[in-house]
């Protein structure tokens, strides 16, 4: 039985085949554009075929679903299924996958093993969007984490070892709470089923939701940078090689937020409600805690990483306000900062790649050294501080209008408190732009830099697009994730 | 009037060819380019106040609201969303009358200032992009859209204030622009949130009853949004960022930051005239004092500033305060019973827009003949430029409020209206009236009589303006001319009613006498080639007049708020703790458990010896343990 969201899996697969067997840059290169673009190309039919199947008035749940057993005994399936939200995940996923291929062109050394575990991360990464089956997505949970490992401890920079051993070491200890979470709720709905779907008809006992909520969603939060639990982002991104940081920052990061909504909250809707202020309050404190933290940072990938923790902090807040407005809000923000920062992470590693050093106090003046990347980072820097026209403004007053949605004050406070990020957003991004990219070049070394290639405008001018499309025609896809977002917020209000 | 989304749409073209083409073209094309679509916008802007005000009233007797234009852009719920689309009303078409007009001038004056300059295509497309979103915020249908615009206006404001980007007071000042703006919009976007709850739309007029059932949440919002207002529009002490803004080049600040963009802070609040009369009744007054407060403050200010744009920059922002103040002495939304204020605030909208925008433009061809900002290096310049000098008094005399020119009559209503809220509110007015005719002079004397920096022009002659500079300004110096006897209140009125304007005059009489009499005491003190009641004054009151140059330490205070504060107090301690505290807790962990594995480790040393002495060790615990 052959299921459409397959090649998600298969494609990466014959990927890494053909880099086993290319034997030059020329092939590897070749292999990477080509598996990509069709992974791209797939990804666009997909959300086009949704949205039709939508339109003509399919109301299940899921499309595209089908299950094949894999272990019986434990009901373990590979279920496949998707709705609006995986359907706008796995277009991201897809665009920085392809846009990742053509900022590591000219990667040295190991061309063909750094694409390898790279193909391999975008292939957990595939699998977990797709799949509804508890057990297949913690399965394609850790096949993301592992290369992870390798390509910052083998490709990065800085204090590689350290950061890799960090990262893997605190995201393993949210895998061993989602594991813990896992097995609840199986046992708790009866162990009958693995898949999604069907555990959420089972009321789980409310006892068991209150335990295994916290364990699901700190587990998940710990990947999307929750309060107190964050600091492996800025250490893990800043040594990571440029498409690592893309693809992490860009996506990885957002299956924290995806698992806390379609496994923890979607499950366990009391044990959310009985939770959701504590993780209320730290997810308000990531929000602005992030932002004031990135105002004093002198590293472009600090910055970016603790304007991350801000964003993605954005991202579980507006999940626990629970109203179908602030739901579609966090999914929008996911897209918009998964694409937002992984533009971020591109152009830093471009420049990154000139001048050695990605300390703002070094660097002034680039604007006039390279302007097309100058220009992009202000391009970047204003979609996220929230410009209207780019993917960060509909996000964020999609949030804010949800979160505003709850009539209670210690809601309120919250969102007026997260609001605030807003203008400490634009006090790092002016200073950091104000700092490296405009006055007079200082150091006449720089003098000499060469502004983008062309495989780096490739990638810098997409996610440019990217982000300016969901912030012009914002209409399409918050009809397309409500419409994920619909069956798991009835299931909270209930 | 299906025609007029290409209002916005030709600007945003245009703003989008020059972005993304721009350094392909030639300097000249993409002015072309820039200045063609704003004369386009121009003409249909011309074209729809003709057809909107020739239409004629309704049968209600006030301009119908038109919404040609109007598509939900972003669905939030079932009810909420932002819509984005025109809408037409007598204020939003006289704005786009001003904007439209104002823009097409800038971009005919910047040919001849900008010349040569480095970024020429960039500096059309900003000006395209503001343009496009100055025009997109007066039609917006709905307060969300608004301040989609709101915001864009803003970034192109940053955008040209840094235009000269290798220049550290620009890249200062544009920073400041923007996060003194930002954190204004941050109460307007709470506002907004606030409104669109408890109103269930985000439209102007929504359901009387869902607001009255809000009780004071909607005062609330409106205050909150009157912040976004007040930071726009450079309202004490929110204005800071005015006068550094003059960093960038003059024509810019002649449209953004003289006629359209700060006084969207106005126009806001006339959009929400009638909440504030209805609901908030209670916080016009509030406007009313901060406005005045304002008006003073910065007249006072700019009596002793030295640099011309500054002077300019305090003067606007004192002039927004008269907006603002005749705005917040409403009392109804009846013209001839406390409602005269609106109407008021609209027209000195208008005709400052005209002079203000004809005194930068002005100060740009000065300082471009001169090459300088600072007063010292001017004087006796009426000899060189004989056209600049002319249009320049013309503006002069229309902002000190002299007859027959425009602002006498726009000032004229608001010290009516001033006058109709408190005696004191009217006098206090009149009194900055008087500070502004006075202020004005003493900039006009210093730049074009008064003490000739004969060194500088000896080794720089300075010379009048090409035409495409002085041709703007002498058609600016016409609309000042005229403005004035414009039945501006046949248009615009509180009630929407035909107000027919008279002038009241024995309070035209007093401000008349005041302004004529600050304009002599600036003929003495200032129009002489020694000044010495001016050198006597400033060192008399020498501590007055440091404190004012200085802007009385607002800035410093600001300044201590963000270095001090945000920067020492907050955020560097946030980021020590985030890396002493909450990472060494995690490094702590790791230590721990490599300490700990580093203690186990010799256990398994492959000694059989030891081995079996924890085997034997281990089994008698065990059996103890089962034993007891």
């Amino acid at each position: 039985m052959f299921n459409i969201l397959m090649l998600f899996v298969l494609i990466p697969l014959l990927m890494m085949a053909g880099l086993w067997a290319s034997r030059n840059i020329r092939q590897v290169r070749g292999v990477m554009v080509t598996g990509a673009s069709l992974l791209l190309a797939l990804s666009i039919w997909l959300l086009c075929d949704y949205i039709g199947l939508r339109r003509s008035g399919e109301t299940a749940q899921m499309l595209h679903t089908s299950s094949i057993s894999w272990y019986e005994p434990l009901h373990i399936c590979l279920s496949l299924g998707v709705d609006g939200i995986s359907v706008a995940m796995l277009l991201l996923s897809s665009v920085i996958v392809f846009t990742g291929v053509f900022a590591s062109w000219r990667l040295q050394p190991m061309t063909k093993e750094y694409f390898l575990w790279y193909t391999l991360l975008s292939l957990g990464v595939y699998g977990f969007f797709i799949s509804t089956d508890l057990f297949t997505m913690f399965m394609f949970y850790e096949v993301a984490l592992i290369p992870m490992y390798l390509l910052i401890g083998v490709w990065g920079s800085g204090r590689k070892e350290y950061s890799a051993m960090k990262l893997t070491l605190m995201l393993m200890g949210g895998s061993a709470l989602i594991l813990i979470g896992i097995l609840g709720v199986y046992y708790g709905a009866g162990a009958v089923s693995m898949n999604i779907l069907e555990i959420a008809q089972v009321d789980i006992p409310v006892q068991m939701q209150n335990t295994f909520f916290p364990l699901l969603f700190l587990g998940f939060g710990i990947l999307g940078a929750l309060f107190p639990f964050h600091t492996w982002s800025p250490d893990g991104h800043a040594s990571a090689p440029t498409a690592v940081s893309m693809l992490h920052a860009g996506v990885l990061m957002k299956l924290g937020g995806y698992g806390c909504f379609r496994i923890a909250m979607y499950l366990m809707p009391e044990g959310a409600q009985m939770w959701d202020e504590v993780f209320l309050v730290l997810t308000t404190v990531s929000v602005v805690y992030g932002a004031f933290s990135a105002v004093v940072q002198t590293d472009l990938k600090y910055i970016n990483a603790y304007s991350s923790v801000s964003h993605c902090g954005l991202v579980l807040f507006a999940l626990l306000m629970m109203t179908r407005t602030s739901c579609t809000g966090a999914v929008l923000q996911m897209l918009s900062h998964g694409l937002m920062t992984a533009l971020f992470f591109a152009l830093i590693g471009m420049i990154y790649g000139r001048t050695h050093t990605r300390d703002i106090r070094q660097m002034s003046g680039l604007m006039k050294v390279m302007p097309c990347l100058a220009v992009c980072y202000v391009i970047a820097g204003l979609a996220n501080l929230g410009l209207p026209g780019f993917s960060g403004f509909v996000a964020e007053m999609t949030v804010f209008t949800g979160s505003f949605e709850n009539p209670d004050l210690f809601r309120r406070i919250c969102t007026v408190i997260a609001t605030c990020s807003i203008v400490i957003t634009a006090v790092y991004i002016l200073r950091t732009v104000g700092r490296f990219l405009y006055g007079e070049v200082k150091n006449p070394e720089f003098l000499k830099l060469k502004d983008a290639t062309w495989d780096e405008r490739t990638a810098v001018f997409i996610l440019i697009a990217c982000v300016f499309g969901l912030g012009v025609v914002p209409f399409i896809f918050s009809d397309l994730i409500a419409t994920g977002v619909e069956p798991v917020v009835s299931q909270l209000i209930k | 009037m299906g025609y007029t989304i290409f209002i916005l749409l030709l600007p945003l073209l245009s703003f989008l060819l020059l972005g993304l083409c721009g350094n392909f073209m030639k300097p000249k094309a993409a002015g072309i380019t820039g200045t063609l679509s704003t004369a386009a916008v121009t003409m249909l802007s011309y074209f729809t106040a003709f057809r909107y005000f020739s239409a004629g009233r309704g049968a209600d007797g006030i301009f119908p609201t038109l919404m040609p234009y109007n598509f939900r852009w972003l669905p939030f719920n079932d009810t909420l969303g932002i819509d984005m689309g025109v809408m037409l009303d007598p204020i939003a078409v006289m704005m786009l009358v001003v904007i439209s007009t104002v823009s097409l001038m800038v971009h005919i004056y910047s040919f001849g200032y900008m010349k040569g300059e480095k970024g020429f295509q960039r500096y059309y497309a900003f000006l395209s992009l503001f343009t496009m979103a100055m025009l997109g915020l007066v039609v917006a249908t709905n307060i969300f859209q608004m301040y989609v615009f709101w915001e864009l206006v803003g970034v192109s404001s940053y955008l040209l204030i840094g235009f000269y980007y290798t220049k550290p007071a620009a890249i200062a000042a544009s920073k400041k622009a923007f996060i003194v703006t930002r954190f204004a919009d941050l109460g307007f976007l709470i506002g907004i949130l606030i409104y669109g709850y408890y109103a269930g739309t985000f439209g102007f007029t929504p359901e009387a009853s869902r607001l009255m059932s809000a009780g004071m949440m909607i005062p609330l919002a409106l205050g909150l949004m009157f912040v976004g207002g007040a930071g726009k529009s450079a309202m004490f002490p929110l204005h800071i960022w005015l006068p550094d803004a003059m960093e960038g080049p003059t024509p810019v600040s002649a449209l953004i930051h003289a006629a359209t963009m700060v006084v969207a802070g106005v126009y806001l609040v006339a959009r929400m005239f009638p909440l504030f009369v209805g609901y908030a009744p209670d916080l016009l007054p509030w406007i009313a004092y901060i406005g005045a407060f304002t008006a003073l403050y910065a007249a006072v200010v700019a009596c002793v500033q030295s640099d011309i744009k500054r002077v300019l920059a305090f003067s606007t922002i004192s002039q927004i305060g008269f907006m603002m103040v005749a705005l917040g002495v409403c009392t109804s939304t009846d013209p001839h019973d406390g409602g005269l204020g609106y109407m008021a605030s609209m027209f000195h909208l208008f005709t400052h827009a005209m002079f203000k925008a004809l005194l930068f433009l002005g100060a740009g061809s000065i300082i471009h003949a001169v090459h300088s900002n600072e007063m010292s290096a001017m004087g006796g310049l009426r000899k060189y430029m004989p056209l600049t000098h002319i249009t320049f008094l013309v503006a002069c005399l229309a902002i000190a409020g002299i007859w027959p020119f425009s602002g006498f009559f726009s000032k004229d209503e608001i010290l009516a209206a001033s006058f109709g809220f408190s005696p004191v509110m009217g006098w206090v007015m009149t009194a900055v009236a008087g500070l502004t005719a006075f202020y004005m002079f003493r900039l006009y004397f210093g730049i074009f009589w008064g003490t000739e920096n004969r060194e500088l022009h000896a080794a720089h002659r300075p010379k009048e303006s090409p035409l495409n500079m002085t041709l703007p300004l002498v058609f600016l110096a016409l609309v000042t001319c005229i403005a004035g006897f414009i039945p501006f209140g046949d248009f615009v009125s509180s009630d929407g009613q035909a107000y027919h304007i008279h002038i009241d005059p024995a309070i035209a009489a007093v401000s008349l006498t005041v302004s004529l009499c600050a304009i002599g005491l600036a003929t003495w003190m200032y129009a002489r080639d020694r000044q010495p009641v001016t050198d006597m004054l400033a060192s008399k009151f020498s501590v007055l007049h440091k404190a004012a140059y200085n802007r009385f330490y607002i800035d410093s205070i600001w300044l201590f708020i963000t270095k001090k504060v945000i920067f020492r107090c907050i955020s560097a301690p946030v980021a020590w703790f985030d890396r002493h505290v909450i990472d060494g807790f995690f490094n702590l962990c790791g230590k721990a458990a490599a300490w700990l594995s580093e203690k186990i480790r010799p256990m398994q040393n492959s000694n059989i010896q030891q081995y079996t002495i924890w085997y034997l060790a281990g089994a008698v615990v065990l059996v103890l343990i089962l034993l007891f």
